[in-house]
């Protein structure tokens, strides 16, 4: 008996506190940037896409729900042919952003992806890729990488010593 | 057998091993990068430490490099020892200061030695804080791409490269620590080989460029084991598929056969999988209606239903087609000329003393001769198995130095003091010609001649050569003196040539020194994958299925995975189908035939169905699907069970014919799809139907009594499960399909064999012929395999792939061939042209592969200097080659080691069909060609021929 009132008070004092949900849509939560929401594909700081299509994001996704192919431009930097993320499966467990070398591949804040049909919750490249870096403004993977794409030869990256002279046996 | 501890353990290791070897074999890690299990030690990464103790009692010990260690008796090591684990991962760190950034984009990654041994060696963190070293960068040609930023220097490619396969434009340059491995100059790498820099290769400097286009990561590709169809010699791969597309072809290791390389034809030739000649679709689409009809109708009315089967289709396919339209109708898709040949060459395995030595034999040889067969181009591996059997030869002087098998470095030291017991004798200089100890180029039949001689001169039973010239005579000599005091030695010859009399030469040499050393093996070169196979099922050659066309009529021709137009001429090939009243032709590509023919099939290719072929070593070997495939693409030989089920079973002609009813299933295809391994009629089908064939050939044909043990039955489980083709790590399972549906399909069941489609099975190691990929926790790279076998180098733990179908017979008396053919004259009247073959371009469908089309030779006439001289032409210059039935203009190419009389004819390449040297024609200057400038014209320079 005792307990029931106990209950029934708890209930009551409720009834005066603020309320803790808010009214989806008219009113719209703020979350930390780094809540795990919709995935994205972001650019480096130049505006070239940032993913280069290593399959990590892929291999450490445990629904296995990212499928994507690798290509290469006439230069040699690789970037994805297709990027696909099948959000009906994804658990947003954020697994990919960590694997990710270049920090292309990141969460967002967005969550509320509702559709009445699962193939729309299937994104392609088109619809991942943004045009900003997101939450890295600064990372450039290139700059680092040691190998050499447009705009950026041998030797001219970050900690990079210039080319080897092979013609030379000099000490 | 030696008694080791580690880590005061007790071991036994076979005899003769060095410490890592027998440490990794033993199971245990310990990282390394310049030691190669098929190259052997040279110590030079310093990666492999070890403490090594004197005693028990003693504490202190000393590093050692375990490459360069023998593990002999009471050896005690420590691999645990904390001085030695810091001393790898400070090795590791040295290795690393310069290595970049970038194994995101680098094609190695997740295949990567250097990844899997820096995590073993326990170096994690980067200390170094200053600049990398870089390197610019080589164009090495359509197969290898180089990122020299990437090297650790460990050597392994150029031994690789120079050492073992013989090439001579990858080196090493520069000093220090700016060591440089590449070219002299931008361009194709010469060697056959190339290739197997990508596997070699530690780290991503060697990668594969026709995988870069469609790069797919190594835990994402679908493989299963395979066996390559690009040359007789039957070398085992894994071919890698993903999105419904073939990406690579790897090595798979077989002690017997390729070990651990494959030649650049066989690694780069698997894009005719994905091309565009692709035969997806039946057309027309009620094809296999009209046909079932049309044997229905044939039947009813006695009309006559034959097959054409083909050399390049599996056993199976083969049989199934044979089993179809009866014995009697059963042609074997190879002209006359080229079976008679392939005929002598299995009958002589089969009826001789010799046997037929794998090419894991023909590295132990010490004494060859290779007569008549340019063997770089027409069986690239075995080339490559007479570069390691000149470097290992056993010789007394190097066990009197007591320096073991494995010892690279110092066996180099000596390699060149050794005399070599090489012999070749060839139409033209062949590339194997600079290691030979003795060269001859000559005219087929004089090369059958030379070859007769050094048999009378070993065996005096055997026919003498009368009139023999006096050099040729000591050459000879030479060779029978090789011979008699050979351990071992072995006779390479080959169809490729053309001349029966060649192989009979090749077989007198063989079998006379049976009769004395009891030991010669006879190694024949056959120019398809299953060409011994289908001499071993037999049947009648093409020319009589021509025949029958014009008499008594033919209803239907039936032709598997076979281009007639390559086999024989245009003009009789374009009337045999307008003979025939209706042909179908079930293949994978479009080709002349296909694109000639009423009706076309698809059929699966070799990486998109299951069978067996038999190599030229008589060894038969199952391959298994990597990939389901595409479009209504079936092997040929489900084709020819679903109509022969329609049309009433297998042709009544043949009596033993009883599996067509054993295996009959209503709606087989639907209970495919559903997944039922045992159908619905359950009963009726207890075995697969490869299993069926296989049970009926080995009824049928008593050369394939062992068939049905060549690998396990398709219902065979390992735990109850079957193998799983596709890694735990596959990724993308719920999204590689999602842009279609986003309810998952259900992944094809293969009825055919254990294998599944699926990251789901047995995760252990599966029985040798069925395990489909290596991978050991911690070991990525290709080098896991060392976790599969006996010990480094030997065979695998479930025992050989493959089984041998052809030993040698028990005979009391050998039987010489008697018949010596008679010098080779040059006639007046024209010249003999010979053929000859190319690495690149000769083989049917490897060509279909753009990097390989790159490399192929364009059309030419090779003419050796007396023409040069008689027909005052230059290099290039065309010139018309008439024959009997055919006229051709093609440029020249001055190959100066032709004899007198002899001209070559690139055979197979595109463009050159229909044309069977050996053959005699005229030669003459194409009409509106200009005489050349007299002072460019090359001048003899020696008198050889």
């Amino acid at each position: 008996m005792l307990s029931i009132l106990k209950a029934l008070a708890v209930v009551l004092r409720h009834t005066f506190r603020r309320r803790d949900t808010v009214l989806f849509p008219e009113e719209q939560p703020v979350l930390p940037p780094r809540y795990r929401g919709r995935i994205i594909l972001s650019r480096d700081p130049s505006g070239r896409e940032r993913c280069v299509a290593c399959y990590l994001c892929a291999i450490v996704c445990p629904v296995d729900c990212i499928a994507l192919q690798a290509t290469e431009d006439e230069t040699g930097r690789r970037y994805p042919e297709w990027f696909r993320i099948n959000f009906s499966r994804c658990i947003f467990c954020g697994f990919c952003e960590e694997a990710c070398p270049t920090k292309a591949i990141q969460l967002t804040p967005d969550y509320d992806m509702s559709e009445y049909r699962r193939p729309n919750m299937v994104y392609e490249k088109e619809h991942l890729l943004i045009s900003g870096p997101g939450k890295y403004p600064d990372y450039d993977f290139y700059r680092v990488a040691g190998v050499a794409v447009s705009g950026l030869a041998k030797g001219e990256a970050e900690n990079e010593a210039p080319p080897v002279d092979l013609r030379t046996l000099l000490p | 057998m030696p008694t080791i501890y580690i880590d005061n353990e007790a071991f036994e290791v076979p005899e003769g091993q060095n410490l890592l070897a027998a440490c990794l074999a033993l199971g245990f890690d310990i990282p390394y990068f310049c030691w190669h299990p098929g190259m052997g030690s040279v110590g030079a990464c310093r990666q492999c430490a070890i403490k090594k103790f004197k005693d028990e009692h003693d504490s202190k010990g000393e590093i050692v490099m375990a490459c360069l260690t023998p593990a002999d008796e009471g050896v005690r090591i420590s691999i645990d020892d904390p001085e030695a684990r810091a001393f790898r991962a400070a090795v590791a760190e040295w290795l690393m200061a310069s290595h970049p950034h970038d194994c995101p984009v680098c094609d190695e990654g997740g295949e990567c030695h250097l990844q899997d041994m820096t995590v073993m060696a326990g170096h994690a963190h980067r200390r170094y804080r200053f600049t990398k070293r870089t390197f610019p960068n080589q164009d090495l040609g359509p197969f290898v791409n180089h990122e020299m930023n990437r090297c650790i220097q460990c050597y392994r490619c150029v031994r690789f490269y120079s050492d073992y396969a013989g090439g001579d434009d990858l080196v090493a340059m520069g000093t220090r620590n700016q060591v440089y491995f590449g070219s002299h100059k931008d361009g194709k790498l010469d060697s056959e080989f190339s290739g197997n820099l990508v596997e070699v290769c530690p780290t991503g400097v060697f990668t594969d460029k026709t995988f870069r286009r469609h790069y797919t990561r190594k835990w994402d590709l679908q493989t299963a084991p395979s066996v390559c169809v690009h040359c007789g010699l039957g070398c085992n791969v894994f071919p890698g598929e993903r999105y419904g597309r073939l990406r690579c072809i790897r090595n798979r290791y077989n002690a017997d056969v390729n070990g651990y390389f494959l030649c650049d034809r066989g690694r780069f030739g698997y894009e005719f999988v994905n091309a565009d000649t692709r035969l997806r679709e039946a057309d027309p689409p009620d094809a296999v209606a009209a046909m079932i009809e049309i044997i229905i109708g044939a039947r009813k009315n006695g009309g006559r239903v034959i097959g054409i089967g083909s050399p390049r289709a599996s056993l199976e396919s083969n049989f199934a087609l044979r089993k179809l339209v009866g014995r009697d109708s059963f042609f074997v898709g190879t002209a006359g000329h080229e079976q008679r040949l392939i005929d002598t060459a299995w009958l002589m395995l089969k009826e001789g003393p010799s046997r037929s030595p794998s090419l894991r034999d023909l590295e132990q040889a010490d004494a060859m001769l290779v007569l008549g067969e340019d063997v770089t181009n027409t069986a690239p591996m075995l080339d490559y198995s007479l570069r390691q059997w000149l470097r290992r030869r056993p010789n007394p002087e190097r066990l009197g130095l007591g320096i073991p098998e494995w010892n690279d470095a110092a066996l180099g030291e000596i390699f060149h003091e050794v005399p070599s017991h090489l012999h070749i004798a060839t139409v033209y200089e062949t590339k194997l010609d600079k290691i030979a100890a003795q060269t001859y180029h000559a005219a087929p039949h004089d090369l059958a001649r030379l070859g007769f001689a050094v048999a009378h001169l070993i065996d005096s039973r055997a026919p003498a050569v009368n009139d023999l010239p006096k050099d040729i005579e000591d050459h000879a000599r030479s060779i029978a003196g090789a011979f008699e005091t050979a351990a071992r030695p072995i006779v390479v010859s080959g169809v490729s040539c053309g001349s029966q009399q060649v192989m009979r030469a090749a077989a007198n040499v063989a079998w006379s020194l049976h009769a004395r050393a009891g030991a010669a093996e006879l190694c024949f070169v056959v120019p398809e994958c299953n060409s011994l196979g289908m001499a071993l099922i037999g049947g009648r050659p093409l020319e009589e299925a021509f025949a029958e066309a014009a008499d008594p009529g033919i209803e239907l021709a039936i032709i598997i995975e076979n281009d007639l137009y390559r086999r024989a001429a245009k003009e009789s090939m374009d009337r045999f189908l307008r003979l025939c009243r209706h042909v179908v032709t079930i293949d994978h590509t479009v080709h002349a035939t296909a694109r000639a023919s009423e009706m076309r099939l698809p059929a699966a290719t070799y990486v998109e169905s299951t069978g067996t072929l038999v190599s030229n070593e008589g060894r038969a070997q199952r391959y298994y699907r990597a990939m389901a495939p595409q479009g209504e693409a079936r092997a040929s030989w489900e084709w020819l069970r679903d109509v022969s089920e329609a049309a009433g079973g297998w042709n009544a002609q043949d009596p033993e014919g009883s599996a067509g009813r054993r295996h009959r299933v209503a709606g087989q295809s639907e209970s495919e799809q559903d997944g039922r391994v045992a159908d619905p009629s359950g009963a009726e089908r207890d075995q697969a139907f490869i299993d069926l064939l296989a049970a009926e050939m080995s009824k049928d044909i008593p050369f394939f009594a062992p068939l049905p043990e060549v690998a396990p039955p398709a219902s065979s489980r390992v735990k109850g499960m079957r193998i799983p083709r596709e890694s735990p790590r596959f990724s993308g399972r719920t999204a590689i399909y999602a842009d279609k549906t986003v309810f998952e399909p259900k992944p094809p069941v293969d009825s055919e064999s254990p294998l599944a489609d699926s990251m789901e099975g047995f995760e252990g190691e599966a029985p040798a012929p069925l395990i489909p990929r290596y991978w050991s926790p911690g070991w990525n790279s290709p080098q896991a395999v060392i976790r599969f076998q006996t010990r480094a180098g030997g065979s695998l733990r479930g025992g050989n792939i493959g089984i041998r179908l052809i030993e040698p017979a028990r005979v009391g008396k050998v039987s010489h061939f008697l018949e010596v053919p008679p010098a080779f004259a040059v006639r007046p009247e024209g010249v003999l042209v010979v053929p000859s073959h190319h690495i690149f371009g000769s083989e049917e469908l490897s060509v279909l592969s753009p990097g390989v089309a790159g490399c192929a030779p364009e059309p030419y006439l090779g003419v050796g200097l007396d023409t040069v001289n008689s027909l005052v032409v230059g290099e290039g210059d065309p010139v018309l080659l008439k024959a009997e039935d055919f006229e051709l203009i093609l440029p020249v190419k001055i190959m100066p080691s032709l004899p007198d009389g002899v001209v070559a004819l690139p055979v197979g390449l595109p463009g050159l069909n229909g044309m069977f040297p050996p053959l005699s024609a005229q030669v003459t200057r194409a009409p509106e060609a200009e005489p050349p400038n007299p002072e460019q014209r090359p001048k003899r320079t020696d008198g050889h021929v």
